[in-house]
Formats: structure tokens, sequence, C-alpha cells
């Protein structure tokens, strides 16, 4: 399961359970349908941690945000699947937007580089 | 007419360190040139940081820089897709990017044309802006985006005000659809239509287009 073009990539390990997000992201609008239809092939995986490495994601635009925060939002009633996210200190969009997907899913778990 | 909202812009003097760019929207389909949005939006944060003190050993200043680099490139970036995606492609406005240097913030605002009728849903997504606490929006913006299966949800310009601390401001003003339309090459025929123009009641059918701007302050 992966999504890989020249600007962007989005990778999952199953061994792990990790998506390893790296680029920059400023996709259109529907542009996000492949990357939600991903997320929801992992879901259904059912893995008890699932990661979101994001450290190597330089740039998201607010589409992108929402469909993070969107898929974010909705695994609050999936109690068997710990979502763990891990983030850079060093880009600026993530210090400024992570904290708000705690917001939508009080028990998310955060590691910062 | 000209309708304002927000904290208006009180620079009544254009700064003297400043970089506008236009675009022609309808050149090209928008899908074609939606990665010139971010490749603008980069340019204008390497730009802009190179009018501020370049110290590496200095990592206070350092990571100031990395953080108005970063705002500048995600706020442009935000403005000019939602220019472009609103845009009025058939009128002759360009979308216009602009910004501003000043002793102790910089503005960055961009101008697009829209439909006039648009803009009462426009207005109205800003005086919820304007009058929600940013959080609570956050929140309501992104469960109605779940539940209605929506890609957007108003996110770019809440997440100026509430992750980068921007003063937001609009201003409104309608035109003349026909008017702006008019090719301005075609001289003779710009003024035979002027004339025809000039000559219906004041109350006519002709539709309006509406030229916003919208503008973000980032104190430095």
């Amino acid at each position: 399961m992966e999504k890989v073009t020249d600007e962007y990539s989005i990778k999952y390990d199953t061994t792990t359970s990790t998506i390893v997000w790296k680029g920059i992201m400023r996709l259109n609008g529907k542009e996000y349908d492949p990357i939600t239809a991903l997320l929801n092939e992992v879901i259904a995986l059912e893995p008890t941690l699932l990661t979101f490495n994001l450290q190597e994601l330089k740039a998201l635009n607010s589409s992108g945000i929402t469909l993070l925060g969107r898929f974010i939002y909705s695994i609050r009633h999936k109690k068997n699947i710990q979502l763990l996210i891990q983030g850079s200190q060093n880009l600026a969009w993530q210090k400024k937007s992570i904290k708000n997907f705690q917001r939508l899913l009080p028990n998310l778990l955060l590691e910062w580089q | 007419m000209v309708q304002t909202f927000g904290a208006f812009n009180q620079d009544t003097l254009e700064s003297q360190e400043y970089l506008k760019m236009r675009f022609s929207p309808s050149s090209a389909p928008l899908q074609q040139r939606w990665k010139n949005n971010g490749v603008s939006a980069d340019f204008l944060a390497d730009y802009i940081i190179t009018f501020f003190p370049n110290d590496e050993n200095d990592p206070i200043l350092s990571e100031k820089e990395a953080e108005l680099k970063g705002a500048v490139s995600y706020i442009a970036n935000e403005l000019l897709e939602n220019a472009m995606k609103f845009n009025m492609n058939t009128s002759l406005f360009p979308v216009k990017l602009e910004f501003m240097l000043y002793s102790d913030h910089v503005t960055l605002s961009v101008s697009n044309s829209l439909v006039s009728e648009n803009v009462p849903e426009f207005q109205s997504f800003i005086s919820e802006l304007l009058n929600t606490e940013p959080q609570e929006l956050y929140i309501r913006q992104i469960k109605q985006a779940e539940e209605d299966n929506l890609n957007t949800s108003g996110l770019g310009l809440l997440t100026m005000i509430d992750d980068y601390n921007a003063d937001l401001s609009w201003t409104f003003e309608s035109h003349l659809k026909n008017k702006a339309e008019l090719p301005t090459h075609k001289g003779f025929i710009s003024s035979f239509f002027k004339t025809v123009l000039s000559l219906l009641p004041h109350q006519s059918n002709i539709s309006t287009l509406t030229v916003v701007t919208t503008t973000v302050q980032l104190s430095i």
C-alpha cells in the first residue's frame, strides 16, 4: 500500500504498522481521494498501534490538514486502534497544526523529533 | 460599492519594500497550473527572508526566520489556492499577490474576481470566522467535513488566525461584469460598448462581478 509521486510519497509498512509521509503535499481537493482510500485500507487491517511518521512531510496545505483531521476524528470510535503521530519540531506547520489533532482525538499519542 | 470586513488594514502608505505578482488565470486549466501556487508561495517566502539578518550562529534568530518562512509559504499558498479556485476566469481581472514589508509587520494580500452571486456565502463565512472562537470553529469544520464527506473545510483562513496568529481583513468591490470583460486591445469595440453601457438605465439587469482582496498581516 503506497502512493509515490515526484513531490511526495506515502508508504505503509505492514511489519511496523507505520505510514511514512514524505515530501510536499499541496494537492487540489479531489486529488486527495486516493490517499483517503489508502488510509481506509490500512484501517481495515485493524492495527492495534498505527503510527503516522510525518517527520519528513515538509509542507501540507489546508486540504491535506482537513484529510488528516477527518481521519483522526473518524477513528475516535475505534477503541481497538491507538494512533501515534511522530512529528518534527523543525517543520513550522507541524508545530502549529499537530496540537489541533489532539483536540479531535484526546488519546492521540505524540512523539517529537 | 466597497465593503470591508475584519481588522481593516491601517497602513496608509505603501511600503517601499514590496513584491507584486500577477497571474493570468484563464491561460491554462486550473489543474495544470495548480503547482504554480506552491512554487510562487515558496519563492515569496525565500524572497522575504533576504530582508532579515542572517546569523546562523544565533539559534533564536535562525528559529524566528524559519518560522516566518514557514508561515509565509503556508499562508501565501493558501491565499493563492483560494484565489485560483474561486476566481471568475472569464473576467479580465488578473489574480494578484502582493507582499509588503513594514517596520514591525508584513502583509500578504491576494485579489481575485468573484461572480457577485457567490459573495453572500463568502461574507457569511467571514463573519462566522470573525465571531467564533477559532478552536471551536476548527473542530466544527472538521466534523462537518467528515459528516458531509467534503475535501474542503474552510480551514485555510482559519488556520492562519489560529495557528499563525495572523490578522485578516477583506475588501469587496463590485464592478460591472461587461465592462470588466471588454478586451482592452480592441479599442474601437471597447469604446462602442462603453457608449452602449453608458446609455443603459442605471437599474439594468447587467450582472456584476466583485473583486475581493484578502489581506493577511503577520507581526515580525
